[in-house]
């Protein structure tokens, strides 16, 4: 663990690495977590409305929880390519790399859990508040959209940050399919130079940025939830 | 995906074990087990320092916590990988390494459930026993911990759950557990590999649902016995003594 092999770190070639790396993971968070917002959204409204749609949307949620990510993205990218009939099987081998694949399997994930904490966030606003927004006159969707949706994220955002921040761990499990992030490049660094001090000490650097900053948002949220209750 | 199944039933089960090391879903349990009896203690200690009445522990255990939660278990990993042959001296087995980065990553998580518990006590139980005489030790031991560590049963089963669901990364750096067993079946079968990984999906849902099913059911006892319920013994009998009272 000499302090020469941090010399490494000074090559231009080496920065180029992880500043890519760093790309590739911050656009998987990101594209993933837009998706997974949106979709959590959209399942917690067929959660809440008709039998049929609530369990399907439970079974979802049950898959999610009870099988590890990296399970789930290999079944999206060793696995569902083979179920799609041939020319778009075709297809996809040729357009969809694995980056697409991770982005499903993450963003699905992703969205399961958001959606039940969306839920438990409806489930905390009072009745009387949805009774008290009807009685006034508006409609169910109406006073949903208006009254109680918002005080919902409001309740649930530090758990809604908190899914952010789990999605951003969970992006380094993409280097299983050989998306180039992060953690990739390090094990490929490590691999190439043998100076593994360096190349698992600036991952590590990089990811207790970016998530101490989600951490100190989600903090900020709890205190103004605390504050409005 | 049946066929699969009965075709390779042994190596998903326990790997090459009579040959070979053990390995499949017997080697995921042994893995899962033993991180969860050996991150026991350390979370103990993490949730003792983290509501010590010293500033400094108080600081570093929260330190530890949260770096442990800000950076990805695979790096942990890695990070074990590299670390443990340079204290210990001898080049452990990927499933030792799994095991320890667990400790460490599951050291700071059930730390923090364990801490939630006894945060959750009444702080009047800390004031009675000390102004009976106990010392902050015996308070911990005697008083405190005791009931702490029951009320938070059900949310250390649910981290149970985490670590089975966790120990399938141990597949990245060569450990021969359940999800290595079902990438080396795809490797010998080649045309299957839906049905393969969604056996293994289907494997691994079995063994996590299930658990935390059971986790629901010490959920409703330890909320029973909080109670004050679980006196009088079986359902119908608590039943009766309610309406009774």
């Amino acid at each position: 663990m000499s302090l020469e092999s941090f010399q490494v770190l000074a090559e231009p070639d080496v920065q180029r690495l992880f500043l890519r790396g760093l790309g590739t993971t911050l656009t998987l968070f990101i594209t993933s977590s837009v998706c997974a917002y949106a979709l959590g959204g959209v399942l917690v409204v067929f959660r809440m409305s008709g039998r049929l749609s609530s369990a399907l949307v439970a079974a979802f949620v049950e898959y999610h929880r009870n099988v590890p990510s990296i399970v789930q993205i290999f079944v999206w990218y060793f696995g569902v390519p083979q179920l799609l009939p041939g020319p778009v099987q075709t297809w996809t081998n040729t357009h969809l790399g694995p980056f697409f694949f991770a982005v499903v399997a993450l963003s699905l994930n992703a969205a399961a859990y958001i959606s039940e904490d969306l839920r438990s966030g409806i489930r905390a606003v009072s009745t009387g508040q949805l009774e008290a927004a009807r009685a006034l006159g508006l409609g169910y969707i109406k006073a949903m959209r208006l009254v109680v949706v918002p005080q919902a994220i409001r309740g649930a955002a530090p758990a809604l940050i908190n899914q952010a921040l789990g999605l951003l761990k969970a992006t380094s499990l993409a280097l299983a399919i050989g998306v180039n992030e992060l953690m990739y490049v390090a094990r490929q660094l490590d691999g190439e130079t043998y100076a593994t001090f360096p190349s698992y000490l600036t991952p590590t650097v990089i990811y207790l940025v970016c998530t101490l900053t989600l951490m100190f948002i989600g903090s900020r949220l709890q205190r103004a939830a605390n504050k409005t209750r | 995906m049946l066929d699969i199944l009965s075709d390779y039933w042994l190596l998903l089960l326990v790997g090459q074990f009579p040959q070979g090391p053990l390995g499949g879903i017997a080697l995921t349990l042994v893995m899962s087990i033993a991180a969860l009896l050996l991150a026991f203690p350390v979370a103990v200690a993490v949730a003792v320092a983290r509501t010590s009445p010293i500033v400094w522990i108080r600081r570093a255990a929260s330190i530890y916590v949260t770096a442990v939660r800000g950076i990805p278990l695979l790096l942990i990993i890695f990070w074990s990988f590299f670390v443990l042959p340079l204290v210990t001296g001898i080049n452990s087995s990927a499933s030792v390494t799994v095991v320890c980065a667990l400790v460490v990553y599951e050291g700071a998580y059930l730390g923090e459930a364990i801490r939630a518990a006894l945060d959750a006590l009444p702080t009047g139980q800390t004031e009675a026993s000390r102004s009976l005489g106990m010392s902050y030790w015996t308070t911990m031991m005697k008083v405190i911990l005791p009931q702490a560590l029951f009320n938070c049963l059900p949310s250390m089963m649910n981290q149970f759950v985490l670590i089975v669901k966790n120990t399938s990364l141990a597949y990245i750096i060569g450990s021969q557990e359940v999800t290595f067993s079902a990438h080396s079946i795809n490797a010998q079968l080649l045309t299957k590999p839906f049905e393969v990984y969604f056996m293994l999906a289907g494997i691994y849902f079995v063994m996590c649902y299930s658990l935390s099913r059971i986790a629901k059911l010490v959920e409703r006892r330890v909320e029973r016995k909080r109670s004050g319920q679980l006196a009088v013994q079986g359902g119908r009998n608590s039943t009766l003594a309610r309406a009774s009272s």
